[in-house]
């Protein structure tokens, strides 16, 4: 096929028929003799206490923010690094000043004590 | 003859009978070519979940001996047809839907799950002419994918109504977005050294030059071990620890949704074994022998050295995941955030100034001033981990004896 996106969604479409395919004839042929304590929450034999959805901990909220920033911009480097064979030497430091400005803010958190697990 | 030539261009030439045998029925040339790329993309799914099929022998074979253990060894010669019991065994279980569950959510986890991995196919490069497509965004588009596999942990981990459950789910997200960044570095620097995201013009350029594993080895090592934490496998599979939050996000599932998610595990190993392959052992090259032997650069071959690369990176990974013990959380996050992070975005500015300066070298002195570099940089890392460990130790007391008589 000529354009390789239409390849692509074909293909995203079949990934999920041939997973959803076995699904279904499980959903036929296996046995459905659902009670009470089988479908209850799995804990090592013990009621569950409480709501499920607990609350988490801070610190995974801190380390999604600074992946977020990293994300980005390693986004923004895709193209740079893309192109290094057409560009000046000076284009190239460029995009090493970038890398270093990202290194900071790296530097930044840790001074800040952000990346401790605590 | 005729034989001979369709090994030389099997997809190419089954493509144009395809074509021409539906647009003699009379069809449109649109849906001919909808039609010819379907049947293509469901004969690779099908190829990749035949391998994934084999791949729970090999797992539980290679499990096995690690352990001292003989292994599957009653279904068929050496056990060989041990998965597919399994697979009847799966399909046939009860699916328990826990109550309290978010039911649309949690069944469409396992299928995102699955999906995630075998979309990677699509640009997977077996040979010179044997791929789905060639992408000319691949890089970034592998990236994407992994994200699917983000997703479907999260939806699991979130909608079983399970403690254990939000607690994997927790623990794999926070895991798998930390080490994207090294992984994504690292997958620029075949990016860089061929100046294109297409898996195959990457392949092409190793075929023909040095393979990046001689022009990056630390690049490769800063792959290896973030892909091993994206898989979520041992020494990093806290999302599953069993020993303490069970079996994690997948803890309510049964029957063939938890088998999705654990032959997705499987396959997307093998998958990132090859990817190993491709960006840098050269994909299907076969050590420059091609050069004296034209038969190994046939498409056949070709596919023989990318599933044997594979082979090799998928032994390495359970290699790692069968002797390695599982590390606390606050080790990991450091082992990426304060060493893998700051090493691979140094690597990146090193290897850029680097090329730049070197290249229209000759090959020799280009792969040898890459390597000596690479050294260089591996060494002086080593040397500040060293120091690092030994200050470290310096500041912690000595344990003071409980019992004293």
């Amino acid at each position: 096929m000529q354009n390789s996106w239409m390849y692509i969604g074909l293909f995203l479409f079949i990934g999920i028929v041939i997973p959803v395919a076995p699904l279904i004839i499980a959903a036929v042929i296996a046995p459905k003799k659902p009670n009470p304590i089988k479908q209850s929450t799995y804990e090592c034999g013990m009621e569950t206490v409480g709501d499920s959805w607990v609350q988490f901990k801070a610190q995974y909220y801190v380390f999604a923010l600074a992946f977020l920033i990293f994300d980005v911009e390693t986004v923004f480097l895709f193209p740079w690094a893309l192109s290094l064979n057409a560009l000046p030497f000076f284009a190239v430091l460029e995009g090493i000043v970038f890398i270093l400005i990202l290194l900071a803010g790296l530097a930044y958190l840790w001074r800040k004590g952000m990346l401790e697990w605590v | 003859m005729s034989f001979w030539n369709f090994w030389t261009d099997p997809i190419g030439i089954s493509d144009a009978w395809l074509r021409g045998l539906f647009a003699g029925w009379g069809m449109p040339e649109f849906w001919v070519s909808l039609l010819v790329s379907l049947i293509g993309i469901v004969v690779l799914v099908v190829f990749a979940l035949v391998l994934d099929i084999m791949l729970v022998w090999v797992e539980r074979k290679v499990v096995a001996r690690f352990q001292g253990r003989l292994g599957p060894n009653r279904v068929g010669p050496y056990g060989l047809f041990q998965p597919f019991p399994d697979i009847v065994k799966l399909i046939i279980k009860e699916d328990i839907t826990p109550a309290g569950a978010d039911k649309v959510v949690f069944n469409m986890a396992p299928v995102i799950s699955a999906m995630s991995v075998i979309i990677l196919w699509a640009i997977f490069p077996l040979a010179a002419k044997v791929y789905g497509t060639d992408l000319n965004v691949g890089v970034l588009y592998l990236v994407a994918a992994g994200a699917f596999g983000t997703l479907a942990v999260i939806m699991a981990g979130w909608s079983s109504n399970n403690k254990y459950a939000l607690l994997g789910a927790f623990r794999s997200v926070a895991t798998m977005i930390s080490f994207e960044i090294p992984l994504v570095v690292a997958l620029m620097i075949p990016v860089i050294l061929t100046g294109s995201m297409s898996l195959k013009t990457i392949t092409e350029a190793q075929v023909n030059g040095p393979w990046f594993i001689l022009v990056a080895p630390l690049g490769f090592i800063i792959f290896l071990i973030s892909a091993i934490a994206e898989l979520g496998r041992s020494p990093f599979d806290l999302n599953e620890g069993e020993s303490e939050i069970v079996s994690g996000f997948h803890i309510e599932y049964s029957g063939m949704k938890f088998g999705w998610f654990y032959a997705g595990e499987l396959l997307h190993t093998f998958t990132v074994g090859g990817l190993m392959g491709i960006l840098f052992f050269g994909g299907w090259s076969w050590f420059g022998l091609e050069n004296w032997l034209p038969w190994l650069s046939s498409p056949l071959m070709g596919a023989i050295a990318v599933l044997g690369k594979a082979m090799f990176g998928y032994w390495v990974i359970m290699w790692i995941k069968y002797t390695v013990p599982r590390i606390r959380i606050d080790h990991m996050l450091a082992l990426n955030w304060k060493f893998l992070t700051p090493l691979a975005f140094v690597l990146l500015m090193m290897m850029a100034v680097l090329h730049s300066l070197l290249k229209g070298q000759d090959v020799l002195i280009y792969t040898g001033a890459m390597l000596a570099a690479n050294f260089v940089l591996g060494w002086i890392t080593l040397e500040i981990l060293r120091r690092t460990a030994r200050q470290q130790r310096g500041t912690v007391e000595a344990p003071k004896p409980v019992a004293q008589h």
